[in-house]
């Protein structure tokens, strides 16, 4: 079997289970946002529930449109909290231990490997990195995972995903991803599992697993997932007090395809606009000026990733009339960047720090883009209208190529400064 | 169910932030929701859409956010149901749980054309464009997707499960 269909059959008090069978499994976890818990309280309301099956299982985090935009958001938020209350729901914090979902939830500790975990949000899938099954759903799967602690899955094929080579100056996880999706397409994986290995994978750090497994569901998979190995178990050191569930995928275990992707002729990856799968090494991008850069969001606001951006700023200086947004992706990580003298670099060298959000990411607030106007984004999303009007446009990176690109004003990559 | 309606025809990967914009997820409103429907990559759908009207689209319907804002909107605009070569499974989850009608089926999704008349039977499993005179059948739904029709969507088979019905 594979690790996903491992972790499945575990869930669901099987010895195995094959793909295309429907199971129903035991959550570890359940998770929404201030844009999905709402609805998901109201159904949680019309199902009958008085009470979610563990408040401890519960994660409720208000990041998109917070700092409230409006006074919808706010009404939003408030019913989020309110609910979160009434329920006794731990794992609810307000701005001082807050942040963007899918990097404070495994920095709590509250993912660990052997976990089935579903969130109202997408890139739930981001948990994967950790050796967990991690998976998006709806508000109302997220009522019904609140209300009995369940949810029913159909198995899905795996895709294996080898990344081979060594890895060449200034190419980082998000690269990786990037260059796996223009080969597959935003619809390759769809209603796959994607496993990530190879000796780059074993050579990476938590951080850029994590960016990896973010980006799962721009290729349409069901979950992104990394075997746990001595890094995810060093990593979860001190985070938690649970056991963790080791499980690999067995030597004859059956892939739906396997893609090799030799990383030693990698270069920087950028996705044009309005697909992910749109994707061209950075050396073949042409002249395209920008308006915006952002650098942040789940997939790329880690403390790693305001390191490699800060490297390229370093000394430099934001180009003129472009807006450079940095956005730690936590209160935490805002706080660690500012000791390190992060945040001190990037205001000298022209840049915006916000408050951890996802703002400018789904075009909420922050930094949202006019008619015409062209970002370079460390988000995950660049589909038509996602940062603002709909004839403005969003291209991906990584964040050294998004911090070059802020310095020449035009989409770049480091060596060409 | 069965329904007869006019044709709205777009092409592959059609996202959730074309269906329903995040600038307008700051309420639950359906009614609301369904204002802002399809906007950015069809500004006058909107006006258009007639109640009982279908959606036609290519592959990977849905693609994109977990929002439920968009089944939601796409069935409180009065969409009766929605055709495609295939669906982003958050949306196919999402549409199942809220009793939106979503039917796979590549050759229909081809073959039929903008402002066709069509009429769909998901007891019967067929799809016939009145305007071009094809008849197309799908394959009935099978496990706990046919279950959720079965009984109305995602909340009432809690219901049943808690005792609450
Ligand atoms: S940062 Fe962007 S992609 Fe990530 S959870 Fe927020 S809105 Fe979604």
């Amino acid at each position: 079997m594979t690790i996903t269909e491992k972790l499945l059959a575990r869930a669901a008090g099987r010895d195995e289970v094959t793909p295309g069978e429907f199971v129903s499994c035991r959550l570890d976890l359940v998770l929404a946002n201030d844009i999905t818990a709402p609805i998901a309280i109201d159904e949680f309301r019309r199902m009958g529930a008085e009470k979610v099956f563990d408040p401890a299982r519960i994660a409720l985090v208000c990041d998109h449109a917070t700092p409230n935009r409006d006074i919808n958001a706010a009404t939003q938020t408030k019913k989020v909290r309110d609910f979160a209350r009434e329920m006794g729901v731990a794992n609810y914090w307000e701005a001082d231990q807050g942040g963007i979902e899918h990097i404070i939830l495994p920095d709590k500790g509250l993912v660990i490997p052997g976990d089935v975990v579903i969130g109202a949000d997408s890139h739930t899938c981001t948990y994967g990195a950790l050796g967990a099954f991690a998976t998006g759903v709806g508000s109302t799967d997220a009522a019904a995972g609140m209300a009995l602690g369940e949810c029913w899955f159909r198995v899905p094929e795996t895709i294996e995903v080898v990344y081979t080579g060594e890895l060449q100056p200034w190419v980082s996880a998000k690269d990786l991803i990037l260059k796996l999706i223009g080969e597959i397409g935003v619809a390759g994986a769809r209603y796959r599992s994607l496993e990530f290995k190879g000796e780059v994978i074993d050579n990476l750090g938590m951080a850029g697993r994590f960016t990896i497994c973010n980006m799962a569901i721009e290729a349409g998979a069901k979950n992104g997932v990394i075997a746990p190995d001595e890094t995810t178990l060093s990593w979860i050191e001190g985070r938690t007090d649970r056991e963790p569930v080791v499980l690999a995928s067995d030597d004859d275990a059956s892939y739906v395809r396997t893609v090799e992707i030799d990383c030693s002729a990698l270069e920087p990856q950028v996705a044009f606009p309005h697909l992910p799968e749109n994707t061209r090494g950075v050396s073949e991008v042409g002249d395209v000026p920008i308006d915006q850069v952002v650098i942040g969001a789940c997939t790329n606001g880690r403390l790693e990733d305001l390191c490699a951006a800060a490297k390229v700023l370093e000394g430099r200086h934001v180009a003129d009339g472009v807006r450079c947004i940095v956005i730690p992706g936590s209160h935490e990580i805002h706080l660690q960047a500012t000791r390190e003298g992060l945040v001190e670099l990037f205001l000298e060298s022209g840049c915006l720090v916000s408050t951890p959000t996802c703002g400018p990411c789904l075009g909420m607030h922050m930094g949202v883009l006019a008619e015409g106007e062209r970002a370079i984004a460390t988000t995950n999303r660049n589909f038509v209208g996602r940062m603002g009007h709909p004839k403005s446009e969003v291209y991906l990176a990584s964040p050294v190529v998004a911090a070059a690109s802020a310095v020449a004003g035009r989409i770049a990559g480091p060596e060409d400064l | 169910m069965k329904a007869t309606g006019r044709v709205h025809k777009y092409g592959d990967h059609i996202d959730t932030d074309a269906i329903i914009a995040a600038r307008y997820l700051s309420t639950t409103d359906p009614i609301e929701l369904a204002g802002h429907c399809m906007q950015d990559i069809d500004a006058e759908f909107v006006e258009r859409v007639e109640p009982g009207d279908i959606i036609v689209a290519g592959e990977n319907f849905g693609c994109g956010s977990s929002r439920e804002h968009a089944p939601i909107a796409i069935k409180a605009a009065g969409v009766s149901a929605v055709i495609a070569r295939n669906f982003a499974r958050i949306f196919y989850r999402n549409a199942l749980n809220i009793g939106l009608p979503i039917i796979e089926c590549p050759e229909a999704a081809e073959a039929i054309n903008a402002g066709d008349e069509v009429t769909v039977d998901t007891d019967e499993g067929t799809i016939v464009d009145h305007t071009t005179g094809e008849e197309f059948s799908f394959q009935p739904l099978t496990g706990v997707a046919a279950e959720l029709v079965e009984a109305g969507g995602l909340v009432p088979m809690v219901q049943e499960r808690l005792g609450t019905r």
